[in-house]
């Protein structure tokens, strides 16, 4: 019963996340050839995926690698564009605060973009309590193996991909179709909206400083809004 | 720094990121508004970076009419919107980008 639970669990993260990867697959094409474009080694490239695991930063990363900049400036640089796990973290928290530490270790490392939203949007939802980090598992694990893979077939087809395509809008789009389905009341809407313009008109902010800044505003105003409906 | 060097201190510190709040819940305690606000996280991290990214064209910001990522954007907003649908969506702001791209030069 309990086993059958956790299986269960485990293959609806897998297929929740499933659809997210036409979306991630062209996006780590580019990163494995971008990555040696950058003047990474194939192993340097391939271990970048699974020692760092998180695109957006490995991009900045790999281009800054390839032009020689000094290490201390690549690790700020890793650390304000993944500063947003920060808030991913504090999100899934709760949820796994019952776990044992090696779960905590593990799910952690798979605590990415897409794989947070699928999860917390799970999380919030339906789904058994007990067995939810299996649903969590899947959805990660899947994440990450698509992730090595199309990394090492954009090392592999490099400069074979088309430069007029624009692959780089996969992320944006991907976004799209993960957050605007979670947008479910007007104070998330409110919160998502401002963050969006907000993003924008900081966008000249350095290594995407920005983000940060609207995020936090536009959690401020979705308080505010809720707030107000109380 | 040697290259490895870096990227596995760059891995190390994107995981302590990630570990956080994970590790510290339950040892410190954490006040009832920051619970609430946490609601608002997907929503606004991932619009934070979905808006910029529909005008950024490699690397220069295009605010014309004429940019068809803006477009295809709004088409897939429409679309999550109405189907919630996953896959849809990314094939329809994938599609729709291609055809524009033709169609606006």
């Amino acid at each position: 019963m309990e086993t059958a639970l956790r299986r269960r669990e485990f293959w609806s993260g897998v297929r929740d996340e499933s659809p997210i990867l036409l979306g991630v697959v062209p996006f780590g094409l580019i990163f494995g050839a971008l990555a040696i474009t950058s003047g990474l080694s194939t192993a340097a490239a391939q271990a970048m995926s699974s020692i760092v695991f998180a695109g957006s930063a490995q991009f900045i990363a790999a281009q800054l690698l390839g032009a020689d900049a000094s290490g201390v400036v690549i690790l700020m640089v890793v650390f304000v564009v993944n500063l947003r796990h920060l808030l991913y973290s504090a999100s899934v928290a709760p949820h796994v605060e019952g776990l044992r530490p090696g779960w905590k270790l593990m799910l952690a490392y798979l605590l990415t973009d897409e794989a947070y939203v699928v999860t917390i949007t799970h999380y919030n939802s339906r789904g058994d309590a007990r067995a939810r980090h299996w649903y969590f598992l899947g959805a990660g694990l899947t994440l990450w193996t698509s992730w090595q893979l199309s990394t090492a077939v954009g090392i592999f087809i490099g400069a074979q991909i088309p430069r007029n395509w624009p692959l780089g809008f996969v992320l944006p789009i991907t976004f799209i179709a993960l957050v605007v389905p979670a947008l479910k009341d007007g104070a998330s809407v409110a919160a998502a909206v401002i963050a969006g313009v907000l993003g924008l008109a900081a966008g000249g902010l350095p290594y995407k400083t920005g983000i940060i800044v609207a995020a936090l505003v536009g959690i401020l105003v979705g308080m505010l809004v809720e707030g107000r409906k109380r | 720094m040697n290259p490895w060097l870096t990227m596995i201190l760059a891995g190390l510190l994107t995981y302590g990121i990630r570990l956080s709040f994970i590790l510290l819940l339950g040892r410190i305690t954490v006040p009832e508004w920051f619970q609430h606000a946490l609601r608002f996280v997907p929503g606004a991290v991932l619009s934070a970076i979905i808006v910029p990214g529909l005008f950024d064209r490699a690397g220069a910001m295009d605010f014309s009419p004429r940019n068809p990522q803006l477009w295809a954007g709004v088409l897939a907003i429409a679309v999550a919107w109405r189907t919630r649908n996953v896959l849809l969506t990314i094939a329809a702001g994938m599609a729709a980008l291609l055809v524009l791209q033709l169609l606006l030069g």
